[in-house]
């Protein structure tokens, strides 16, 4: 049996939470008691409530949010790493494998730079080509795949709009190679074409590369379209995960059964009112 | 006369590589207590026509003399937003008359100052509130975003905050002064779907009890479904098809419009395959001849007028209208 690429056991990340107080402050519990397996080559869905710990999950997988109890491990075949406690060495290797799509394409990226130079960053940081030639054709090649053109990478990110925007980080994603892929919102800024056209290509990328995304969206009907798993969040924990189609026939959850109840329609005349999931009931 | 009133507006900038249109004769209204949809593709034009109500587009921007924007706040004269030159001249539109929630929440937060300091700025400038008043106002605001603990939120910086609570706080900051007309430019995309319906029962309840009148931005066609009485459909810069939302989500008559429905991922049918709108969005320095969208318009065939000349807004049913030569007109002979 092949081990998951992702293995997330019984994690719990704590932030401190208010600051006008005297003595020790409380803790937040963002992530708490997370225990989540990540098959390799596979789609998994992270949906749930906002501020439920989803980010804060992702990036702990990625070592940029701390791990204040529990074990995340990475396994591809290749290298095996306990993502907490990586050497320096290590850590840089694995910051090739495992890659972040970001969930606000206008934070992520810097207005001084040209869009080429967004692209070609990670490559560079990580002196991962030999040449600017060698780098000009890895950047051309994935631009295209996220199809922008050589015209727009000339310019500034400041002159595009926020679905363009994106394109641009997935592209900078996407250019050293990874294995593993934190995709966090990243197709909510796109527009229904883009964002189909997006989905495909992710897609077509994780059959091609053997790639494996963990899909963090508010987009139930999307993450039903693409993900092969979901995993629902409440409040810091895991409340049910399921096969994707499973998930959406027969939710086990309340607060699942809540959440799909809230999908906006397409009719105008089937309006209603929030309804509220009280974790008490 | 609506609350807002827009003509003829268009909108260019200038580039290193010359002039761009961003926007190109749009016309719109949004009478006080109504919510208008805008929709369209990444790119469209949506967000810069949002900020042209408010001024708020870069130093780079034209707008075309011909382009009039119209505020008509009740018991007040109307009002020439592009006329308005002086920043002081601007206060009594930005976050008084109008307020705006922005695509990008981290950019309308000021990294070094907390949610509540923003809040109660804001609210002290713009009503007759004393700080501690809006202190409180602004915790009774965040509370109905759904913020929980909204008493120890409120002194946390934006950077701490997840991106669906930056979103929350933002659109209580922005319906806190209670505006006659809010722009919400995609407010809902980082909130999951429960909080997103109380989002908009609140902006639903905020138009029945103030009449407010929203402009609604975002790429989700169910969100447009749920709150937009008439929804705008955009292609670069231009608007293709208006009309009641139930008219238009039902019988779309534009090419463009029923390829956005068709690139919906439906929840009915999960084995369906994604379809984008073929071919690619062109350059802003080659905006196609005639209409906008002829290139990838998969119903025309070569040589059709849509290539050379710009069909006009064509009424299809009552307040329903599309960029069709009247005998493309479907259900015309
Ligand atoms: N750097 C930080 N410092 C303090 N608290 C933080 C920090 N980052 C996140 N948090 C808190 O951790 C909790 C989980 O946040 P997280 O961003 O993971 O939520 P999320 O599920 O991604 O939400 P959303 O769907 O809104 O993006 C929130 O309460 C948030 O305020
Ligand atoms: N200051 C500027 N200078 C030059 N071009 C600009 C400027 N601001 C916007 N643009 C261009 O104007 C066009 C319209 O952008 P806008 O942000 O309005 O699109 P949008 O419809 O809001 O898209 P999205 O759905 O992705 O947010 C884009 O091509 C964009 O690159
Ligand atoms: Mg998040
Ligand atoms: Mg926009």
């Amino acid at each position: 049996m092949t081990l998951p690429l992702i293995t997330i056991d019984d994690v719990s990340i704590h932030y401190p939470l208010g600051r006008r107080l005297i003595g020790t402050p409380p803790v937040l519990k963002a992530v708490d008691h997370v225990s989540l397996e990540i098959p390799k080559g596979s789609f998994v869905g992270l949906v749930g409530e906002s501020g439920s710990g989803k980010t804060t999950l992702g990036r702990a997988i990625l070592r940029a949010a701390p791990i204040t109890e529990g074990r995340i491990r990475y396994s591809d075949g290749d290298v095996d790493y306990d993502v907490g406690s990586l050497g320096k060495e290590a850590l840089r290797d694995y910051r090739t494998r495992a890659q972040l799509i970001f969930q606000d394409p206008y934070a992520a990226l810097s207005p001084r730079m040209t869009v080429r130079d967004i692209i070609a960053e990670p490559l560079e940081v990580m002196k991962l080509t030999k040449s600017r030639e060698e780098t000009d054709q890895r950047v051309r090649e994935i631009a295209a795949k996220c199809r922008l053109n050589l015209e727009h990478l000339r310019r500034f990110p400041h002159a595009f709009s926020g679905g363009q925007r994106q394109r641009i980080s997935i592209a900078r994603a996407l250019v050293c190679g990874p294995k593993f892929v934190v995709a966090d919102e990243a197709v909510a800024a796109l527009d229904v074409s883009i964002q189909a056209d997006i989905l495909n290509l992710l897609k077509a990328l994780q059959r091609d590369l053997d790639l494996t995304f963990l899909f963090i969206s508010h987009d139930l009907s999307v993450v039903a379209h693409v993900c092969d798993y979901v995993a629902v969040m409440y409040h810091g924990q895991i409340k049910e995960q399921a096969p994707t189609r499973q998930l959406f026939a027969n939710p086990g959850h309340d607060y699942t059964k809540t959440l799909l109840s809230a999908i906006p329609s397409l009719d105008p005349d089937d309006r209603h009112r929030a309804r509220v999931y009280d974790p008490d009931a | 006369m609506s609350l807002l009133s827009v003509r003829d507006l268009t909108i260019r900038f200038r580039t290193d590589e010359g002039l761009i249109t961003a926007v190109e004769g749009v016309d719109f209204d949004i009478a006080a207590g109504e919510v208008l949809g805008l929709v369209g593709e990444s790119g469209s034009g949506k967000s810069v026509t949002a900020k042209a109500l408010m001024q708020l587009n870069g130093k780079n921007t034209v707008y075309d003399p011909a382009s009039h924007i119209v505020l008509n706040v009740p018991g007040q004269d109307p009002l020439e937003v592009l006329s308005l030159r002086r920043e002081r001249d601007m206060i009594q539109v930005r976050g008084g008359a109008i307020s705006m929630i922005f695509q990008e929440p981290m950019a309308s937060f000021a990294p070094a100052i907390t949610i509540g300091d923003q809040m109660v700025e804001q609210l002290t400038l713009h009503t007759e509130m004393g700080k501690k008043q809006a202190r409180k106002h602004s915790i009774e605001m965040l509370d109905r975003v759904g913020i929980k603990e909204p008493d120890k939120r409120i002194d946390q910086y934006a950077f701490e905050l997840s991106g669906g609570m930056r979103q929350r706080a933002m659109i209580a900051m922005a319906l806190s002064t209670t505006p006659k007309l809010l722009i919400a430019d995609e407010p809902t995309t980082a909130l999951d779907v429960t909080i997103q319906a109380q989002v908009l029962d609140l902006m639903r309840d905020l138009v029945a009890e103030f009449g407010m009148g929203i402009m609604f931005i975002t790429h989700d066609l169910g969100v447009i479904a749920q709150t937009a009485d008439r929804v705008a459909v955009m292609y670069l810069g231009r608007i293709m098809e208006t009309g009641p939302v139930r008219e238009v989500i039902r019988n779309p008559a534009h090419a463009y419009t029923q390829g956005l429905i068709n690139a919906l991922p439906k929840l009915d049918d999960l084995d369906a395959p994604l379809t984008p709108i073929a071919g690619d969005i062109p350059s802003p320095l080659e905006r196609p001849s005639g209409c906008v969208f002829h290139p990838r318009n998969p119903t025309l065939k070569p040589g059709s007028r849509y290539e050379t000349e710009a069909p006009p807004m064509t009424e299809i049913a009552p307040g329903h209208f599309a960029a069709l030569f009247p005998e493309d007109v479907p259900g015309q002979p």
